[in-house]
């Protein structure tokens, strides 16, 4: 009951972010609506004539009716980018598209000072708020002469400073002085911030005013940084690497754990699937065996693997040869099960031993669903080498992210993760372009 | 000589559920050399059955195939199969799959390509050799199918439904090239179907079979296999003898399914 009641807690913080993202989200289609408005009427203009596909708007069940619009892809793809330069003040947008940054340059807010003799006295403190991680210096003034005195503050953008503008006051804190008021409305400790235009001022619990300024609509750069940041750290990894190894070393040794452990995993899985699509026997021994080893995310492994094998690459090729091998034996079991049997028995009647329906049937046969296996071996060993570099290693993609993440190093992780997905997606390209030159008949028996 | 003895063949399939069927019983059927015969019978006759018996993919209950003298014990070369569809190697090119029987024994290169060139020629495909099978019209793989089994010179062809899925016009024209085949290479042929017009075309005997058990319910003798290799199969179709065996065999099978209907209904 307890824990439905916490689950219940939880559901509900959820559905509270949900709500709050749906906004935007909502905004995003609207989009994607505004740019299908646009594509429709240049279309409209450029070709005016009217063809019977437009009677295909709704295309249930008929998947060969819709394809891919390039157009679209091409507004998706560059409109990610865009939005990404436009939160982020990338230099590579005009300063237009830009949303408002944080606050940077100077400002100046009033306060005022109750004297212990209950006389109230006002000054003005300045605040220079510079890009953090630059030099900056403090703004001159002229502190005057009076009760209260002008004080001058630096503040990085993004961050908070606190300043006691009474510390250089005719009386100070110790002997009764307080600040009552900013910019003419009163403030008191924690009693809520006043806006005074280019920052937010509010009072802590002991008196001490608190300035932040402005934050604008911008990601910080240590949460998201620009695109252009993140193309330049590229280039300053490649040539001076990270961690103790280049780039290449990293990419190079998340591949190499992956081809090998996947070499592995079919070299033993397909031989095995094998045997389970042409014994009964063998079939009745591994399927148990399959059956709950293929379920079971290679990730719940990499505790044991670690604690067998490991962190070093014995353990890692272990992991991804696990992630292989169930895959791939199921493919392939399921490549020769499928055989149609009108095809081993014309084998038969054109007179062919069992050795021969063996090489020339059953194994081209398969081909096609080892191939589909493959595909998807590869797709899971890419994202379990990563997961487990994520853990443990000392290189390869995902420790390269994962110690990046720990400095706060959001380009080098931003980084790795376009460089992940490229990579990725490029090993499915690959394993379609292989299927269709070696398995040209598939899906054509 | 190639003589077919098919003598007093019974197959009984037990069901898992207990139980069994008995899908042919005492089935007795002699062919000589170059005979070619249709097998027509409403569906659960056992046609299939016997066809499989005979190629030697199923073992008999009790009876016996004998070929030339010697008892059939599992499939063979000499017994050519021709299959519904789906049976060719789409992973092969059009000459592989006519290629593939000369290919088993062994025969010499230059040999082997003088067949297959031949027999495309024969079947009209010779533009087609070297095309994927997949690219084939569904009539054009069932003469890839014809010429395969024949690359092989088998004694007798088993055909199980070869035309049933084509159209209608293909299947036509297939059905002339049968017989043509049928009498150029005077191969003996036993032919499933159950397309009771294309029985009396492609057989110059005709078996009717009858289901629970299956068993041959009647013989023919007809002219009509004779007069479909001179002469055009349109023809043939209009002779009034045409119509009025197709009448009478059309009926029979309809008695046997209502008889069936009935009994099921009955029990």
């Amino acid at each position: 009951m307890e824990l439905i009641g916490k689950l219940a807690g939880e559901l509900g913080a959820v559905l509270l972010t949900v709500a709050r993202a749906a906004p935007y989200v909502l905004g995003y289609v609207l989009l994607i609506l505004a740019t299908l408005a646009l594509w429709r009427a240049v279309k409209r203009l450029l070709r005016p004539r009217h063809d019977f596909g437009s009677l295909k708007t709704v295309t249930f069940g008929d998947e060969s009716a819709v394809t891919s619009n390039l157009a679209a892809s091409v507004v998706s793809v560059v409109l990610i980018f865009v939005l990404w330069g436009m939160f982020t003040g990338s230099r590579l947008l005009p300063a237009f598209l830009h949303v408002p940054g944080a606050f940077v340059g100077d400002g100046t807010f009033g306060y005022t000072l109750a004297a212990p003799d209950g006389t109230r006295h006002e000054a003005t403190v300045a605040v220079r708020v510079f890009p953090f991680g630059t030099t900056v210096v403090p703004p001159e003034i002229d502190p005057g002469d009076g009760v209260a005195r002008n004080d001058a503050m630096v503040v990085a953008a993004y961050r908070t400073e606190l300043l006691r503008p009474e510390d250089n006051d005719a009386f100070t804190r110790a002997e009764g002085a307080s600040v009552v008021a900013v910019n003419g409305i009163g403030i008191a400790p924690e009693s809520g911030a006043v806006d005074v235009g280019f920052a937010r001022v509010s009072m802590t619990g002991r008196g001490t005013l608190s300035v932040t300024p402005d934050k604008g609509w911008q990601m910080e750069p240590i949460w998201l940084p620009a695109p252009e940041a993140v193309w330049t750290r590229l280039g300053e990894i490649a040539r001076t690497g990270f961690r103790n190894a280049t780039l290449a070393e990293h990419l190079g040794y998340s591949l190499f754990r992956v081809i090998v452990g996947f070499l592995l995993g079919a070299l033993v899985g397909i031989p095995l699937g094998y045997a389970m699509g042409l014994s009964d026997w063998f079939r009745g021994w591994f399927d148990p065996i399959v059956e709950f080893m293929r379920p079971v995310p290679p990730l719940a492994l990499i505790p044991l693997v670690i604690i067998w094998a490991g962190i070093g690459e014995t353990g890692k090729i272990i992991l991804l040869f696990l992630a292989a091998l169930w895959i791939m034996a199921i493919a392939a079991r399921s490549g020769v099960s499928g055989v149609r049997i009108s095809k081993v028995h014309a084998a038969y009647s054109l007179g062919a031993s069992k050795v021969q329906i063996m090489r020339h049937v059953i194994i081209p046969n398969s081909l096609p669903e080892i191939f589909t296996g493959a595909r998807v071996a590869m797709g899971v060993c890419w994202g379990t080498v990563v997961a487990a570099e994520l853990v443990a290693a000392d290189k390869g993609a995902g420790m390269m992210i994962m110690t990046a993440s720990k400095f706060q190093n959001t380009d080098v992780v931003i980084m790795g993760i376009i460089l992940i997905g490229v990579i990725g997606f490029s090993i499915d390209m690959l394993m379609r372009w292989a299927e269709r030159v070696m398995v040209p008949w598939k899906g054509k028996g | 000589m190639s003589e077919l003895l098919i003598d007093k063949l019974s197959m009984r399939f037990e069901l898992p559920g207990g139980g069994a069927v008995q899908a042919l019983k005492d089935v007795t059927l002699h062919l000589g050399t170059g005979e070619l015969m249709s097998v027509l019978g409403p569906s659960g006759c056992g046609k299939t059955t016997l066809l499989n018996i005979v190629a030697g993919f199923l073992a008999p209950t009790s009876g016996a195939v004998t070929l030339n003298g010697h008892a059939v014990r599992g499939p063979g070369a000499e017994r050519g199969m021709v299959f519904q569809q789906g049976a060719l190697f789409e992973w092969m090119s059009v000459r592989d799959n006519v290629g593939f029987g000369p290919s088993m024994k062994g025969m010499a290169r230059a040999q082997k390509r003088e067949i297959v060139d031949h027999l495309l020629d024969v079947v009209g495909l010779r533009d087609f050799k070297e095309k994927a099978v997949y690219e084939l019209s569904g009539g054009m793989q069932q003469r890839v199918a014809l010429a395969r089994c024949l690359a092989n010179d088998p004694d007798v062809i088993l055909m199980d439904e070869p035309l049933g899925a084509l159209d209608a016009l293909t299947r036509e024209k297939m059905q002339g090239l049968v017989l043509k085949l049928w009498k150029e290479t005077g191969k003996t042929i036993i032919l499933i179907t159950h397309s009771v017009e294309e029985a009396l075309l492609l057989g110059e005997r005709l078996v009717v079979m009858a289901p629970r058990p299956g068993r041959v319910h009647r013989e023919y003798r007809l002219p009509f296999a004779e007069m479909g290799a001179v002469e055009d199969l349109r023809r043939v179709k209009k002779h009034p003898d045409f119509a009025a065996r197709r009448e009478e065999i059309l009926s029979m099978i309809w008695d046997m399914e209502e008889e069936i209907m009935g009994r099921a209904e009955g029990a």
